[in-house]
């Protein structure tokens, strides 16, 4: 698909300001251009697991949601949406509804990878025609940044705090992109915030108008939980993607594609270092723990690109 | 024109749904509510209804996602027992607080611990407070016939709140008895259109549904909820009057059964109040004065109505298929009470709990009940309010 | 019918509520000024603007509108002030205080 980025920066806006979302978060970014993926004409149902988008997109009778919008409850955004494109079949069929409608539903990392996540394995494996977005901040932010399942290994948490006999989280994150992928879904793609937004973009569009079950895994920084210095959004992700930590990839009817490979990949620590939740990593006698952290940042790269080779 | 069949309770839900030819139906299988998706899914297969069935991963997701389908704009069901009740509790919360008027064909059955398949109510207890209608029936034509008035209750512009349709788990969804069947245009014609007013798939105008409430609205929203209540027994009443036009069966808020000079009255739900009739037929023939107050619509609770029709009993037993853990008896119990002594009623009440888990309640268990009433008129003394039927001292 | 949102202030009684909560129209947020979180706010220098657009898509706010592929000024009703486009912008067009 081509990428026109004037085009797609002047088509109108379907998130609407006025939000409470933090200042800087990375959230919103992520459903700003998720949306521009939608065709101008096009109608859409977003669908919204509990978290802080949901609380914060609307909070009556503030909707910031230029499309139709539903939030049912935390654990079950797949399932709301299944029931929402079912309606959707059945009017279709009854000749009560001539427009087109697409249906995307945006969860956290909370709501997908763990509270939400049979009810989204549901919906991808009944191959519901929708686009489950999940906007991985990797912690429960909205609750005040407990560790999730795709938290990275060491980070501090409230739930994992750094002490004097902890290094912070115990476990390495979930894989959730492979997970889905392995339910033999038509497109699975992870992506983040890059230079222009093309590979957002065109994975979005992509996800959105590909018949059946999609999803998108955004890696999507939160300001308060990572303890960045806020405007460095951008850094950050580039440097998530250049360490390797956030690879670019798709997987298309099970074939899986890398969409970047770095020149020279990055030591972790340039993505660690700056935020705070890592900070503890580089005091001294814990050179062994970022040690650990690019052995399985490293373990992962080589098994995607052996994937991506095979295609 | 009607049409006699012989139909187990939970085939006369699916051929009602049939008839109704919902939007959408998902579900998911629990003991003893699976046929009802396993006939409807036939249904779906021989292109005898235009329904989007979804087969989905838990009951908490069949809830969730007809909560999805009826903001959509479409008329939705879905079907369940005992732990998947459970499992959708909190869904239910915000079925009704959606104002989403969906249906649930609910065949109740006991909540584990310890895991039984049997019927007593303590599903449909625990779910009381959610904000659905609840209307129960004694036997299957009375689930066909209450499942067909669903969706015209709980559609009403004044209600607009989701409506639970309860029948007793096995005793009735898996016994066959010969009942009526309406005709499907019959049906079709008295269930009628649906037309939501907001919808999410309204291309004239976007919807947006589910928010924060922060507090300075929460208790108005909750008290604007609670106006939908208001409106059911009316509207039921209605629905119920129509329905008799087309069916010649009548139903009411409740069924009062030999009432009329009743001095002992049991109140009670369900199947079990064939049992009861049966022993009061027996002990009217031996001239004693007793009745039974059979309650239809317990969810809102027709509190006046019910004191009303107990004005001139000496002695009510108040029977729970439910335990409520409250030390003094079930919700039934609680509920039957407080309508008695807010109408500053001077009868005696008791309330017992009965047939938990599936235990059979027979003919001579409720002519004992009957039996212990007259006592206690005797003594002018109800004794210890908080009793059980059958269980093994 | 869009909800009237006007009617709908923390004083309104629970008459006034919509029914079932929901809000029939979209976009309402817009009457919330978020711009009131933070007096720090990025300054838009026209002439310096090479409007490669690179800003737009970052902010998390929706507070760069683009028109005929060209960016505005900035809409500080809602602006919260984070700063992210200030380091988007390769030409020095956007400046703010402590970024």
């Amino acid at each position: 698909m081509s990428y026109n980025f004037k085009e797609t920066m002047s088509k109108p806006e379907r998130l609407a300001p006025g939000h409470r979302m933090c200042a800087g978060c990375g959230g919103t970014i992520a459903v700003r251009n998720v949306l521009r993926g939608l065709h101008e004409g096009d109608k859409a149902v977003i669908g919204n697991a509990t978290g802080c988008l949901e609380v914060s997109t609307f909070t009556y009778p503030y909707t910031a949601w230029e499309d139709s919008y539903i939030h049912n409850a935390f654990e079950n955004a797949g399932a709301t949406l299944s029931g929402v494109e079912g309606a959707y079949r059945a009017l279709k069929r009854k000749g009560k509804l001539d427009e087109t409608y697409k249906f995307i539903t945006f969860g956290g990392d909370g709501g997908t990878y763990d509270i939400g996540f049979q009810s989204l394995s549901g919906a991808m494996e009944r191959n519901t025609d929708m686009v489950y977005v999940c906007y991985d901040n990797g912690a429960y932010m909205n609750t005040g940044i407990q560790r999730s399942s795709a938290t990275p290994m060491y980070a501090d948490t409230t739930t994992t705090p750094v002490g004097s006999v902890s290094n912070g989280k115990p476990q390495n994150r979930k894989d959730l992109a492979a997970i889905i992928a392995a339910h033999d879904v038509p497109y699975v793609a992870q992506t983040t915030f890059i230079g222009n937004f093309k590979d957002l973009h065109v994975k979005s569009e992509k996800a959105i108008y590909t018949p059946g079950a999609a999803f998108l895994n955004i890696m999507a920084p939160c300001p308060r939980g990572w303890r960045y210095n806020t405007p460095d959004i951008m850094e950050i992700c580039k440097l998530g993607v250049e360490t390797c930590y956030w690879p670019l990839f798709e997987v298309e009817e099970g074939k899986w594609i890398l969409n970047y490979e770095p020149k020279k990949k990055l030591p972790i620590e340039d993505f660690l270092k700056p935020q705070g939740r890592f900070k503890h990593l580089f005091k001294k006698g814990n050179e062994y723990l970022i040690e650990e952290f690019q052995k399985e940042v490293d373990r992962r790269w080589e098994e995607l690109q052996f994937r991506c080779s095979r295609g | 024109m009607a049409k006699r069949d012989r139909l187990s309770g939970n085939e006369a839900i699916a051929i009602a749904l049939r008839q109704i030819n919902p939007d959408v139906f998902p579900a998911f299988p629990i003991t003893p509510s699976t046929e009802i998706p396993q006939y409807f899914a036939s249904f779906v297969a021989n292109g005898q209804v235009d329904t989007e069935f979804i087969p989905v991963e838990s009951e908490h997701s069949s809830m969730s996602a007809a909560i999805g389908a009826s903001a959509a704009g479409a008329r939705s069901l879905t079907a369940t027992s005992s732990c998947g009740l459970a499992y959708m509790w909190e869904e239910l919360y915000i079925a009704a607080s959606n104002r989403l008027p969906l249906a649930l064909a609910l065949v109740n059955r006991a909540l584990s611990g310890p895991i039984n398949i049997n019927c007593d109510h303590s599903d449909s207890m625990g779910a009381r407070d959610a904000g659905w209608i609840q209307i129960y029936a004694e036997n299957n034509q009375e689930a066909y016939d209450n499942m067909v008035q669903a969706y015209r209750i709980a559609e009403h512009e004044s209600v607009r709140l989701p409506i639970m349709i309860c029948q007793d788990g096995f005793i009735t969804s898996h016994a066959v008895e010969n009942m009526e069947l309406l005709e499907d245009e019959e049906v079709k014609k008295f269930v009628g259109e649906y037309q939501p007013e907001n919808y999410l798939l309204n291309p004239e105008c976007p919807m947006a549904v589910g928010p924060y409430s922060i507090t300075d609205y929460y208790m108005e929203a909750k008290r604007s909820q609670a106006e939908g209540m208001r409106h059911v027994e009316e509207v039921v009443l209605n629905v119920a009057e129509e329905f008799a036009g087309i069916s010649g069966r009548e139903y009411g808020l409740f069924e009062a059964y030999r009432m009329e000079d009743a001095e002992y009255a049991v109140v009670m739900i369900g199947s079990a109040a064939g049992t009861t009739k049966d022993a009061i037929d027996k002990l009217r023939e031996q001239g004693e004065k007793v009745g039974l107050l059979k309650i239809r619509l317990y969810r809102p609770f027709p509190a006046e109505a019910i004191a009303q029709a107990l004005k001139g009993v000496k002695a009510v037993a108040v029977m729970d298929r439910a335990e409520g853990y409250t030390n003094h008896g079930g919700p039934l119990g609680a509920d039957v009470m407080a309508a008695l002594y807010r109408a500053r009623s001077q009868a005696l009440a008791v309330n017992y709990i009965y047939g938990l888990g599936g235990r059979d309640v027979r003919v001579e268990d409720m002519e004992g009940i009957f039996a212990t009433l007259k006592q206690i008129a005797a003594d002018g003394d109800a004794g210890e309010t908080y009793r059980y039927l059958g269980i093994r001292e | 019918m869009a909800a009237d949102i006007t009617k709908l202030g923390v004083k309104a009684t629970w008459k006034d509520l919509t029914e079932g909560m929901i809000i029939a129209g979209a976009g309402t947020s817009k009457e919330f000024n978020t711009g009131e979180w933070s007096t720090d706010k990025p300054v838009f220098i026209e002439e310096k603007c090479k409007q490669c657009l690179l800003c737009t898509p970052v902010c998390p706010d929706s507070c760069i509108p683009v028109k005929d592929g060209k960016r505005g000024e900035f809409d500080y009703d809602h602006c919260k002030g984070c700063g992210i486009c200030v380091k988007s912008c390769p030409f020095g067009a956007i400046t703010m205080e402590g970024v």
